[in-house]
């Protein structure tokens, strides 16, 4: 069967068969080697860092200067996490509950109030839907850095600087998750099942928290991967809008500190403090890459 | 529901994010469908009001804020008034493209992005005609695939500062296998070199999107219909004239939204150089991007709203004026070949009535 697929492509058809075969299936092997070795090469490309970074966390910084990279972790763990936190300034716990409020609180509103606009573009017919969703698709890809400035005074003037609210409450109006969602219920939402609800008495709240929403939860579960993952990322609007609220730094914020002169040579707490701050996504990733992959690949997330 | 088969239709496609096809598609499904009653229809505008809210508040305004700040004096932390510049209304634009540290700042940004796009999508196309080969399937794919998209989940500031830590000087993961190798005499300080350090970062951008590429492409590449493909290679094409010739044409309108977005992402670039170094550009304002000067236009400690939203604003127009650029050249390209080609047609079956008609004189 392969062979025959094999012979497809030959151009010589007049040549002795066995010799083309036999060529081909060098060729093959040929590129076969050369595709494992790239993508092996890239796979520990990909690998290296966080793996110097966690096996870096279990070792003191004296053996870290004499040998930067290891095999084999060793057991000074507990001492780098000791020195890490006896500043005040780097509290990964701390850092996991803001960010993880943050991110939290963005997953909902995100995943809730983008489902609930999904619904309204798909399940009604009225006057501006399609000039509604022409405008979801334009305002898609612009950057939030660069209306950050007015962003940030219109907050400081309104007092809300220091506070989480003004990184949550944004993302209920979160245009790619609309999109997404709405791909993914025009084909699956059965009108008849809301026509028989609506038979029945139900009110539209009613049919979109007890239908719509439980129908949804695929598409909901991969939207909220990627928007928590996003929020817990974030660093330019944490940094300008709790830039002097010390006690509500997210993560990536506390990351930024490891910079510090304290830690100039304590090479070890380094790599813990950056261990700590990307453990949650590794969990959440090595959990859930096949839906993360297939996400991806839906185009569910923006560049 | 005869619009079912359509829709479904129309949503394999939009996999591949085609808006253009989507919107046209749908409208065609939308006249198909039955007209419930007006009552129900309400609610389409009811659910979506948090959204129009929402944007309203925490993006439009802000928008428009952010442009009217920079026609305005707004500067310092505390202003009792802010005021319409009077005399020069583009005063702050003025100042600002006489800046050399923000055109050095755009230059750098746009220099980085390149740096990393070209080689990201040169691989992530490679990758992809070896993942979607028909013959010689490589295994383990999705392992590959998850390894390969993994450092784009991780906190951009975590790798930035890991890598950091990897090139640090004079002790340092680098540093120490290349001189154990024998390809360094002594330690080498890469981030303070100012081409190395920008290279450094294009390369961490590279290293966290060219998965990401991939994957798109891939799932570009299975949404074209299979009998494309067949046709191919009944008709004896090889692997390498297939893709060529079928498959990237085909990934066109993938590839241009992922040179949009990146573009877009890559112009307002500031989690990697801002935490790779000082958070300030160094080495000499080598990464320094155009958002760490808008940032530190206000919290560098001067608080000068003014240049920093006119600096916003060019950067958005020229996203904007870019992102039209890249539509029209690669949307218009056909477009244009096809009304030379027909030109030519025109003229070459002229030329044939003309010799005609003199053969028929002679």
């Amino acid at each position: 069967m392969t062979l025959i697929t094999e012979n497809n492509d030959v151009q010589t058809a007049f040549a002795p068969e066995e010799p083309v075969i036999v060529k081909r299936k060098k060729k093959s092997i040929a590129f076969k080697i050369v595709a494992y070795v790239v993508c092996i090469f890239l796979a520990l490309l990909s690998i290296f860092p966080f793996w110097v970074m966690f096996i870096n966390a279990t070792r003191s910084s004296a053996e870290i200067t004499g040998h930067p990279v290891s095999l084999i972790p060793s057991n000074h763990l507990a001492q780098n996490i000791e020195y890490i936190t006896k500043y005040d300034d780097f509290k990964p716990l701390r850092g996991f509950f803001n960010s993880f409020v943050v991110s939290a609180g963005t997953t909902i509103c995100a995943v809730y109030f983008s489902t609930m606009t999904a619904f309204a573009l798909v399940a009604y017919e009225w006057k501006l839907k399609n000039a509604f969703f022409t405008f979801i698709m334009a305002i898609l890809m612009i950057p939030a850095q660069l209306t950050g400035i007015g962003f940030y005074k219109f907050m400081y003037q309104i007092g809300m600087t220091g506070s989480f609210l003004p990184l949550i409450l944004p993302s209920i109006a979160a245009a790619g998750t609309v999109f997404f969602m709405r791909q993914y219920m025009k084909p699956s939402l059965p009108m008849e099942i809301l026509q028989s609800a609506r038979i029945d008495g139900a009110g539209e709240i009613r049919i979109f928290h007890t239908i719509v929403l439980p129908l949804m939860k695929p598409a909901m579960a991969t939207q909220a991967i990627f928007a928590f993952v996003n929020s817990w990322n974030q660093l330019f609007m944490p940094q300008m809008l709790l830039l002097s609220a010390k006690e509500k730094k997210t993560m990536p914020m506390m990351v930024s500190l490891l910079r510090g002169d304290i830690y100039k040579t304590e090479y070890g707490s380094i790599y813990v403090g950056l261990s700590m701050s990307v453990l949650p996504l590794f969990v959440i990733y090595f959990l859930l890459s096949k839906y993360i992959i297939a996400g991806v690949a839906l185009g569910g997330v923006k560049g | 529901m005869e619009p079912f088969e359509n829709e479904n239709g129309a949503v394999d496609k939009s996999t591949t994010v085609q808006a253009a096809e989507q919107i046209s598609a749908e409208a065609g499904a939308d006249s198909g469908r039955r007209r419930k009653s007006l009552n129900h229809n309400v609610f389409g505008y009811i659910f979506s009001i948090p959204f129009v809210i929402a944007y309203l508040i925490f993006h439009l305004y802000p928008t428009i804020y952010t442009a009217i700040l920079s026609f305005t004096d707004a500067q310092g932390l505390i202003q009792e008034k802010i005021s319409f510049l009077t005399s020069d209304i583009f005063a702050n634009y003025k100042r600002i493209l006489d800046n050399a540290t923000f055109k050095e700042g755009f230059w750098n940004t746009f220099h980085i992005w390149a740096l990393n796009f070209i080689p990201q999508m040169l691989l992530a196309l490679l990758l992809t005609a070896w993942f979607t080969r028909h013959r010689n399937k490589i295994r383990g794919q999705g392992f590959f695939k998850v390894v390969f998209y993994m450092p784009n989940i991780i906190t951009a500031a975590s790798v930035a500062l890991l890598f950091n830590a990897l090139l640090g000087y004079p002790v340092g993961p680098l540093n120490g296998i290349f001189t154990g190798l024998g390809l360094f005499d002594k330690p080498f300080d890469f981030l303070d070199n100012k081409v190395v350090a920008r290279i450094v970062v294009a390369f961490i951008q590279f290293w966290m999107w060219y998965g990401y590429t991939m994957i798109i492409l891939i799932s570009g590449v299975l949404g074209i219909s299979p009998e494309i493909f067949e046709s191919a290679d009944v008709d004896g094409a090889s692997e390498f004239k297939t893709f060529i010739h079928i498959t990237l044409p085909n990934l066109k309108p993938i590839m241009l939204y992922t040179l949009v977005t990146s573009l877009i992402g890559g112009l307002t670039m500031y989690d990697i150089p801002v935490s790779i170094t000082n958070g300030k550009g160094a080495p000499r304002n080598a990464t320094l991007t155009n958002t760490i000067f808008i940032y530190n236009q206000v919290f560098g400690g001067s608080y000068s709203y003014r240049t920093a939203s006119a600096a916003s604003m060019l950067v958005f127009l020229v996203i904007i004026v870019l992102s039209i650029f890249v539509f029209k050249m690669l949307s218009d390209k056909d477009e244009v070949r096809e009304k030379k080609e027909n030109k030519k047609r025109m003229k070459e079956f002229k030329r044939a009535q003309k010799i005609q008609q003199q053969g028929g004189a002679f």
